[in-house]
């Protein structure tokens, strides 16, 4: 069946199978391979993306039901060459280290900084519960999420412009 | 530091130092803000994971790309009657469908193990455990092959299952490797170290003697990425490439060649970016044989992607080990000798991945860090009908299972003494004038500071006041929760290892390292060793700067790919660093002596005229006579006249033999706080103090500390690969197998003392699986602390804690989590 959405701020229609998963859409048919395939059952968080500026779990939602809506992933979070803050703060703060569920870290963790401009540790370790990660304990991708709120203002002056367009 | 390329040892015997007076002078910075040198440095890698860039072996698309998987059996244990293919085969996107007989065909039905076991790859005659590999479909899409497993037909005949090692050598067991000529049980070695009569005589006149049984669960390493594999062998040149989840690409294209007896030098395994390893990804897996065999079969690339059940339930799992210990002591506290019963559970197939002669590994190294009169012991290990594994999950080839065996035990022996556990490690701890010391069993632990290691992490702790704490909160008779404060010591031994101690199926574990300077001052370094997340690109690129004063970023790391680096064994056993880290450190060394007479050439003096200064040759005396370290790579390249017997060029290359193995330490606290109510407990502080010599990145180290203290948070408190009695796995999924969130980890306490390794020509001693070794065995004495409870198995769920203080503190049916 025809599928027509908004990825990352462009608009794509392609012919799929209706069971296929969002994550093997984006992985597969789009070639977006940031957006990782971990576990199959919404327990680990590698596939997390943005459906209508939500974090879901790509692995356990269809292709189809992000069909007349908007998805946002990794590859996004850049913008015009600036990196986002959260992707700043990660290198910063030593916050991945695999890389394999760090997109998925990353786009949970814009989406609290931009309903909390401050977090404290607690509401980060909240808003990341649901994002396995095994090799970093956490420590530093807490550190590097506060990172990122300390230094929201230089970087969104950057990378202003080009965040405008894609919310917009 | 020495300049020589000789390991050697230094005069004085090393002492340790804490951080702050650790000395070492800060490296100059880089144009771009690096240190030329060790120090904390962003990591390189980073910019590519960073924007979803990062390759991993599910990243890779090639054209005309066909798509396998594999069909498992839903038994632990059943005789295949019949496998019917045929509407798999009608299925119109389907391309091949591999049995285990179109494998015999082929004589790859059974592949060899790194224990000099055989495994199934295509069960032939009856399955040995649920999820084991009975057929491979190849489709032109990935859920087409999913459809067709489902069109195959097999019959089973299912025979009783052996989940619980403690039956396995139980005369009615079922036999379960019956496929081995002569075999009547499930028994695959005894084996014993130490000296058995020596340790009777010092029990039997010892003031006590405490006993205790301890079950070290069945984990599973669960990386992130699950494994996986493209394979193409090209149909027109013969050349089989693959791209592979493997943390040793060198000894897996020497393993097909062998396996498969394709020619070595048409094998390239390509090891991309690897989503976490922690030992999960060292052996190879019928997956991987499949996807070759399916691309010779039909001559199109065939990729093929464990999900997450199949790794769980089929690939390496870890430990599974049931452990009677016994130790005896004077009344005051001074420990005399250890003995240890083992019965190990290696699953259906022995694929222990592990390079010494001894069977259990570095389980050998089970004393630990203290001192003893005498010390032995025993291990059985016994198949049962579970998958096969065993030596994954930064277990340091067993050393995970020793320590928490004998950090249980001293704390069981403070208990029976009234002592604090504290106290009586500090009582029996090595000191540091016994340093190299030479365990009961024959290891050599090249140097350490024990005492001070503990007394850091004390003070971090603020031990006494916690001490206060809990006395106060125990008084409290409206307190909910319980406090408890755990301490565990431990000695690693890593960077396998010496060629004429260690060795996987005969290759021995020297590592190459191949390090060119290009003309214009920009370095290419080479390396056998595999980065699964820990940073070497980076860290590398610090110990090449460190040695001849280029940037790091004008250093180009090359790892994971068998067509362009030298060979090796590979990065498990936390061995980078001391193994191939020496190696670029002497290839660098060789390199600056080189440079040293190039300069010496063009500056038209002696080479004993010359005094190194920061990446550059001066003459002594007048800094401004000078060739930097690019000038020289310019002259080598050019038309300089070079001194006889000197060919062109600034480059080496290096095979580094470790001449031991290096021996990191740690002493760890943690501070738990237990629902009375519930039994659920609270990491609420981690202390660890590390010491694994000089720490080339300080950032690096310290994350690599951080994950191995969540993953003994995880085995401590959450993690274990179950069974029901008839062989069913239910921890085969992210549901049922659970693993630490943010939400179980604290913010964690590091220090550090720094006791160099003698022989290292860094004096760096490797740190990747320290935490995962030294922390489940603090939380564990935590808990029991909180509850006063001599012994409960892990993992202390809030159910498992309840039991305990119900007085069933055994894990006796492994299928209740």
């Amino acid at each position: 069946m025809q599928v027509t959405m908004t990825v990352n701020g462009n608009e794509v229609t392609e012919d799929i199978e209706p069971r296929l998963l969002l994550v093997h859409f984006v992985r597969d048919v789009l070639g977006l391979t940031g957006t990782h395939w971990g576990c199959d059952t919404s327990n680990c968080g590698a596939c997390v993306l943005w459906l209508d500026d939500v974090p879901v779990k790509s692995c356990t939602t269809l292709a189809v039901m992000a069909s007349g809506r908007s998805v946002r992933t990794v590859e996004d979070l850049a913008q015009g060459g600036v990196l986002d803050p959260v992707q700043e703060g990660f290198m910063q703060e030593h916050g991945l280290q695999c890389g394999f569920c760090t997109p998925g870290m990353l786009m949970t963790a814009r989406w609290l900084l931009d309903h909390d401009a401050d977090p404290d540790e607690n509401t980060i370790r909240e808003a990341i519960a649901g994002n396995v990660c095994r090799c970093t304990g956490y420590e530093n991708i807490v550190r590097s999420i506060r990172w990122a709120a300390a230094h929201a203002d230089g970087a969104e002056q950057q990378a202003a412009p080009a965040t405008d367009e894609v919310t917009a | 530091m020495t300049t020589t390329d000789t390991p050697g040892t230094t005069a004085d015997v090393p002492r340790a130092r804490t951080a702050e007076a650790a000395g070492a002078p800060e490296a100059p910075l880089s144009a771009a803000g690096n240190p030329i040198g060790f120090g904390r440095m962003l990591r390189k890698e980073d910019a590519r994971f960073l924007r979803g860039q990062g390759k991993y072996v599910d990243d890779v698309q090639l054209p005309g790309m066909l798509h396998g998987a594999v069909l498992r059996s839903p038994h632990a244990h059943a005789r295949i009657v019949s496998i019917d293919t045929s509407a798999a085969e009608a299925h119109p996107k389907v391309r091949a469908v591999i049995t285990g007989a179109v494998l015999e065909t082929l004589n790859l039905a059974w592949m060899p193990t790194l224990s000099g076991d055989v495994q199934s790859v295509l069960c032939t005659d009856k399955v040995r455990f649920q999820g084991q590999e009975v057929a491979f479909v190849v489709a032109d899409d990935h859920y087409s092959a999913r459809d067709a497993l489902e069109l195959i037909d097999v019959e089973y005949a299912p025979l009783p299952a052996v989940v619980d090692a403690r039956k396995a050598l139980d005369p009615d067991a079922p036999l379960i490797r019956d496929d081995l000529e002569g075999r009547t049980d499930n028994k695959i070695y005894d084996w014993e170290a130490g000296d058995a009569a020596a340790c009777d005589d010092v029990f039997s006149r010892a003031d006590v003697v405490v006993t205790q049984d301890m079950v070290y669960p069945r984990v599973h390493p669960a990386p992130m990425e699950t494994c996986g594999s493209v394979a193409h062998m090209d149909p027109v040149s013969g050349k089989l490439t693959i791209w592979t989840t493997t943390q040793a690409p060198h000894a897996h294209r020497t393993l097909y060649a062998i396996v498969a007896g394709l020619p070595e030098h048409k094998i390239q395994v390509i090891s991309p970016d690897i989503g976490g390893g922690f030992g999960n990804k060292v052996g190879i897996y019928p997956g991987y044989v499949c996807s070759i065999v399916g691309s010779i079969l039909t001559g199109k690339p065939v990729k093929w992607v464990e999900d997450r059940s199949e790794n769980l339930m089929s690939t390496s799992f870890a430990r599974d080990y049931h452990m009677h210990g016994e130790i005896a002591a004077t009344r005051e506290g001074k420990i005399l000798g250890l003995r240890v019963n083992v019965l190990a559970d290696h699953g259906a197939f022995n694929g222990v991945a592990q390079p010494t002669k001894y069977p259990a590994g570095f389980f050998h190294i089970f004393t630990g860090s203290y001192d003893y009169a005498a010390a032995h012991c025993n291990v059985t290990a016994v198949y049962s009908n579970k998958a096969p594994g065993g030596v994954a999950y930064a277990c340091s080839f067993r050393i995970t299972e020793a320590v928490y065996l004998v950090e249980r035990m001293v704390d069981c022996l403070a208990d029976e003494l009234s002592m604090d556990p504290a106290a009586l490690r500090m009582q029996n701890l090595l000191q540091p004038e016994q340093f190299p010391y030479t365990t009961p069993t024959g290891w050599e632990y090249d140097s350490g500071n024990y005492p001070a290691a503990l007394t850091e992490a004390m003070r971090i702790a603020g031990y006494d006041e916690l001490r206060a704490e809990q006395a106060a909160l125990r008084a409290d008779p409206d307190s909910t929760s319980m406090m408890g404060i755990g301490l565990s010591f431990f000695t690693e031994g890593v960077g396998a290892g010496p060629r004429k101690h260690m060795d996987i199926l005969g290759l021995g574990m020297a590592d190459g390292c191949d390090l060119r300077v290009h003309p214009t001052g920009k370095a290419v370094l080479r390396l056998s060793v595999q980065s699964q997340g820990q940073g070497h690109e980076t860290t590398f690129a610090q110990i090449v700067a460190q040695e001849l004063g280029i940037p790091p970023e004008d250093i180009e790391v090359v790892h994971g790919d068998t067509d362009n680096t030298p060979f090796g064994l590979g990065t498990y056993g936390s061995r980078s660093t001391p193994v191939s880290g020496a190696a670029a450190a002497v290839a660098a060394r060789r390199v600056k002596d080189k440079s040293r007479i190039i300069a010496a050439a063009s500056l038209e003096c002696s080479p004993d005229d010359l005094e190194w200064d920061h990446g550059r040759w001066h003459v002594k005396g007048d800094p401004n006579q000078a060739k930097t370290i690019a000038e020289i790579a310019m002259l080598a390249h050019g038309t300089l006249e070079l001194p006889d017997g000197m060919e062109g060029h600034l480059d080496a290359q290096v095979v580094y033999d470790p001449p031991e193995l290096t021996y990191p330490f740690g002493a760890y606290i943690s501070v738990v706080d237990v629902d009375k109510g519930t039994g659920a407990v609270k990491v609420r502080r981690f202390i660890a103090v590390d010491d694994c010599g000089p720490r080339i990145n300080p950032m690096i180290v310290e994350g690599q500390v951080h994950g191995g203290l969540a993953d003994g948070i995880g085995m401590a408190l959450m993690e274990v690969i179950a069974f029901e009695e008839d062989g069913n796995n239910v921890g085969g999924s992210f549901l049922n197998y659970l693993l630490p969130t943010s939400m179980e980890c604290p913010s964690y306490e590091l220090g550090q003392t720094v006791t160099p390794s003698p022989h290292h020509p860094l004096g760096v001693k490797g740190v990747g699986e320290s935490a995962t070794v030294g922390s489940p065995a603090a939380i564990v004495n935590a808990v029991l602390d909180a509850l006063q409870i001599r012994h409960a198995d892990m993992p202390l769920t809030p159910a498992a804690v309840w039991r305990a203080q119900q007085g069933n503190p055994i894990r006796t049916d492994l299928a209740i989590v």
